[in-house]
């Protein structure tokens, strides 16, 4: 919990990693291509007093995972979302079963999601079913930009990933991160594109659709769908730093974000390791949308609680003290918020 | 770029300020401006009409297809310089830089280099993101109209025609945008437009300007950070970058707050 002028916030960061990306772990010229494109975001949007060795970058391990986020950074819990990478690390990028037995171990702090390939075909769907059971999923971290053999790429509405979505409603998964990165087949289209987004959402309006990155480099398009489906949610992972190097811009994207979807349907996330929470949540507290950026209503004190933790704690069920709660707020004008209603909007 | 300010010319062919200077008109599609303003030119070399280019990006990540574009707009553009006999554009640090320099050797094509992940061509792709571009810089001259006005009802937009647009930067910006788009440029022409020429009605013109105004925050915001990033990869880069005022923060030095913007207005 995170207080400030009488004010109590409740923080659920909605996206961490533990990964390894120590060379050891490095399977080829990718991985370490990988880390050190992480390390750059890390470096260019960190003030300097949160900028991390490279070599502290490369691994943390559990015990410094808990003191960067529950020690030191406000979260009363967090969620991982661990990306697979298997093409560029030998034991993965996230380490699943070192993330699972840390959850373990703390269950009232840690939520574990797992992910799934729909390449995988019918034994990505088996593993699927058993590791629903395994780990207790309530939500999965897709990241479309995937590498596997011969493919870079696939389609949250490519026939086989239905089949998955189909399983994850059977399974109680419901809650759906998803991670667009920059390659797909085909080459033709942008791969950043969310209009998958829209049609999975469209079919599967029992399921949350968490889009990371608020659809960063696309805000517009992800912003567009997302007044249309009520049930896709903006996750604010790579967006938060803006708030220190480019702050006019991250006013920007969380005025374009409570006009669109409204404060109940942004959730908070350092993106650990990436970054720490700690500063991100004291600048947001304190983060105001500047006053000559008058197409924007200020940022309420009731927003901030929403995002930092309520919206996330909701959609996990992760109890949240009573006095530290909030009632949704009414419809955005933009756009419905009851499935039945969805899609009125789209032109 | 430090290479190309001395005129150096190595036999036949152009020089290489000429040269670089050719490759103002490539642009990065997504983030609607030249790579020679980004600083992704790394470096250049003219020796007796052959031309090496090396291209850097902000990430080892940056998309393949969009990387692909750039470079091999820039063998085009220098293929057909005068006295220019033969182009090596190379593609460095980037995930695909084996598969994008290989197929750039061969002119092997957009097909040729990237095989079974390509499917026709990337014509859909530039079209997409010279659409976007003209939404964001209609946007910035309808919100520009607004913020000097404060009388001005937002609906009004609707039918404010080019003539009625003050003679700025990005006036000329938008014109260039309609022109590559295939809208008219004429004084009678409405402002307010999709990319297929359709206007709006009063009522539908906040949602559309909202809409148009989440796409410039979009590509102002992603030009920004890729510069920054450029330069965290590539320590110096910045000193290659042109400054961008769009999307400018109270930090940079192409700054200007929206208030001083309103006084000032003639």
């Amino acid at each position: 919990m995170y207080s400030k002028d009488g004010e109590n916030y409740f923080i659920v960061d909605a996206h961490v990693a533990l990964w390894d990306a120590r060379p050891e772990n490095q399977r080829n010229i990718h991985g370490k291509q990988f880390i050190d494109c992480f390390y750059d975001y890390h470096r260019n949007l960190s003030p300097e007093s949160e900028v991390w060795s490279y070599e502290d970058y490369l691994y943390q391990g559990g015990e410094r995972l808990m003191k960067d986020l529950f020690t030191d950074g406000y979260v009363d819990h967090a969620i991982f979302q661990p990306a697979y990478l298997s093409e560029f690390y030998k034991t993965g990028f996230g380490q699943s079963e070192e993330a699972f037995a840390l959850t373990q171990a703390n269950p009232d702090k840690l939520t574990y999601n797992h992910n799934f390939d729909p390449r995988n075909g019918e034994q990505g769907l088996e593993q699927l079913h058993a590791d629903a059971e395994k780990y207790g999923l309530k939500g999965v971290k897709l990241y479309t930009a995937e590498w596997h053999g011969e493919s870079r790429g696939w389609k949250l509405d490519d026939p086989w990933a239905i089949r998955y979505f189909e399983a994850c409603r059977e399974l109680g998964i419901t809650n759906i991160h998803v991670h667009k990165g920059p390659t797909i087949r085909p080459l033709d289209r942008d791969a950043f594109d969310v209009a998958d987004v829209d049609h999975v959402a469209s079919d599967f309006t029992d399921l949350n659709f968490v889009v990371e990155h608020c659809g960063l480099p696309r805000l517009e398009d992800f912003c567009w769908i997302a007044t249309q489906e009520p049930n896709v949610h903006a996750g604010l992972a790579v967006a938060m730093p803006f708030i220190h190097t480019r702050p006019r811009y991250f006013a920007q994207i969380m005025g374009e974000l409570m006009y669109w979807l409204g404060e109940d349907r942004i959730q908070f996330s350092s993106d650990y390791a990436i970054w720490t929470p700690r500063w991100l949540v004291e600048r947001f507290v304190d983060f105001q949308i500047p006053e000559d950026l008058n197409e924007y209503a200020p940022l309420t004190v009731e927003a901030k609680k929403k995002v930092l933790g309520l919206n996330a704690a909701k959609m996990y069920d992760i109890p949240v003290p009573a006095e530290l709660r909030l009632p949704d707020a009414d419809e955005t004008a933009t756009g419905p918020r009851q499935p039945e209603a969805a899609d009125l909007a789209s032109v | 770029m430090a290479a190309a300010t001395v005129e150096v010319t190595h036999g036949a062919g152009p020089t290489e300020a000429e040269a670089f200077g050719a490759l103002d008109v490539v642009l990065d599609p997504e983030l609607d401006e030249p790579i020679t303003d980004l600083g992704f030119v790394r470096s250049l070399r003219v020796d007796d009409g052959e031309v090496t280019v090396h291209l850097r990006l902000p990430t080892s990540f940056c998309s393949p297809n969009f990387a692909y574009l750039m470079a091999s707009d820039s063998k085009d553009v220098l293929t057909s310089l005068d006295g220019v006999v033969r182009v090596h554009v190379e593609l460095d640090d980037h995930h695909d830089s084996e598969i994008i320099n290989r197929g750039l050797a061969a002119d092997a094509g957009y097909k040729g280099t990237f095989l079974h992940e390509a499917e026709h061509d990337l014509e859909e792709l530039r079209a997409t993101f010279r659409r976007k571009a003209h939404t964001a810089a209609m946007e910035r001259c309808l919100t520009a109209l607004l913020r000097a006005d404060a009388d001005l009802p937002e609906a009004d937009l609707g039918t404010v025609r080019l003539g009625d647009l003050p003679a700025t930067a990005h006036t000329e910006a938008l014109l260039r945008r309609r022109e590559a788009v295939g809208l008219p440029t004429t004084d009678d022409a409405i402002v307010m437009v999709d990319h297929e020429g359709r206007g709006y009605t009063a009522d539908e013109v906040p949602m559309a300007l909202r809409r148009a105004r989440s796409t410039r925050i979009s590509i102002d915001g992603n030009a920004h950070f890729c510069r920054g990033l450029l330069a965290t990869r590539y320590p110096g880069a910045d000193g290659d970058q042109t400054a961008r005022a769009d999307g400018a923060e109270p930090s940079d030095p192409t700054f200007i707050p929206l208030a001083t913007l309103k006084e000032h207005r003639p």
